[in-house]
């Protein structure tokens, strides 16, 4: 089976790669789940030399099933979560209030943290008037890469809900390469920590109802976020013509279109992505990559 | 002795609340002078750990008993640390539940009732998502 063996990023069969490729961040992104992020991600990075890829899904980080990729820990990440000393306590309550999360129960006669919903602002050691908190590490996942360097993966602790902490530090491994990032789905903070401060945003979706409705509320978040954004249409073929009249309308570029194609089906099924198998479509993924260039610049 | 119920409205006639986190007031009744005090949860809207901090305001208030429908873990250990004693009952006014405890019907609970974010409405309290 191909699937098995690693991947690596081959030379393009054209010269379509200007010499002074500006080093741009892109995330891949979608309102909707199971559109086809990862793929897109994951062909375009194989496409595009002198690329690397981040698999910010860190809740379930699924790049690395197409890469076949062995993964060596680089950093476990924690975040820090207030520790009380009763001791100099004085149980004023300052803590508790100030805190968003409701983190910390400040009672007559002891505060308790709760340091599942510490989001690790470090505010209530600011606040506090006896110096009686200080903070400890409370590991929330992993970050593991490829032996190559260019993939990185976040990998969030099974039951924990802190995944943009582990994103904003996993965002850190970019390197000095253009860096394609498989983002979270939704338009939730995950995929909000991962889009800041990139300089452009594919938005993946499919051409049905369900795909349009989670296609705005993503387009609308990037348009706030003032990220130059373009449409890749997978499946396209399917369902109907409302993502392209949304398109047409508000001025979003549809940068690509992937068939419906049982051949892209088999491969996906197989862990093998489809440039593999396809090679004509390098080409396209290229022409996206030109076509990116040209907006940010 | 001060009792704190979750309560539906202000009103010592209305229904319990059975959300104890969420719930929109509690009616805090003093047994001694029969005196009813009604005071809005701060915590009915929050994003998250709405159960800690309800939990805080009732130890802030000195309720030495809790009736409501259901308490979840995170609210729990905060009324248990804070040692007040929690009773559940459903489907009473507020002054029911207060003669159903004087006649000792209500038992007390020595654990979590229901699971954390069981008291969430739609769309609420995702707040831990950040």
């Amino acid at each position: 089976m191909i699937g098995s063996s690693k991947l690596v990023q081959t030379t393009p069969a054209v010269d379509m790669i200007t010499t002074e490729t500006p080093n741009m961040k892109i995330t891949v992104a979608s309102g909707k789940g199971g559109t086809g992020k990862t793929t897109v991600a994951v062909n375009f990075f194989l496409s595009v030399p002198k690329t690397s890829l981040l698999d910010c899904d860190v809740e379930e980080p699924n790049s690395n099933l197409f890469l076949h990729n062995d993964l060596e820990k680089v950093k476990e990440v924690t975040i820090p979560v207030p520790v009380i000393d009763e001791q100099k306590c004085e149980h004023c309550g300052k803590c508790a209030d100030f805190c968003n999360y409701n983190a910390l129960a400040a009672l007559p006669q002891k505060v308790m943290v709760f340091s599942d919903l510490c989001h690790g602002c470090g505010g209530c050691s600011l606040v506090c008037p006896n110096d009686a908190i200080s903070e400890t590490g409370r590991n929330i996942g992993n970050i593991e890469r490829s032996f190559s360097g260019q993939f990185h993966t976040g990998l969030l602790n099974i039951g924990e809900a802190m995944a943009s902490p582990l994103i904003k530090e996993l965002k850190n491994y970019a390197g000095e390469n253009t860096v394609i990032m498989d983002a979270p789905p939704g338009t939730a903070c995950p995929m909000i920590t991962t889009v800041e401060d990139t300089d452009y945003c594919i938005l993946v979706t499919e051409p049905t109802p369900f795909g349009l409705n989670d296609l705005k509320l993503a387009a609308e978040v990037v348009r706030e976020m003032k990220i130059p954004a373009g449409v890749v249409i997978n499946r396209a073929g399917v369902g109907d013509g409302g993502v392209e009249e949304y398109c047409q309308q508000t001025g979003l570029p549809i940068i690509m279109e992937i068939p419906y194609d049982r051949r892209i089906a088999e491969a996906y099924s197989e862990g093998i992505p489809f440039v593999e198998t396809m090679p004509q479509w390098k080409d396209k993924f290229l022409q996206m990559f030109e076509t990116i260039k040209e907006a940010v610049r | 002795m001060k009792i704190c119920i979750t309560s539906k409205s202000n009103e010592s006639d209305s229904d319990i609340e059975p959300r104890f986190g969420r719930a929109p007031y509690f009616i805090m009744a003093n047994t001694e002078t029969g005196e009813f005090e009604t005071k809005e949860n701060p915590a009915s809207s929050a994003t998250g750990g709405a159960g800690i901090q309800a939990a805080q305001e009732v130890a802030k208030i000195q309720a030495d008993v809790l009736i409501t429908g259901n308490v979840g873990p995170n609210a729990y250990d905060v009324l248990s640390t804070a040692g007040i004693e929690v009773v559940t009952t459903s489907g009473v006014s507020v002054k029911e539940a207060i003669e159903q405890y004087n006649k000792g019907t209500l038992e007390k609970v020595s654990g979590p009732t229901a699971k954390a974010h069981a008291g969430m409405g739609r769309g609420q309290g995702r707040g831990g998502r950040k």
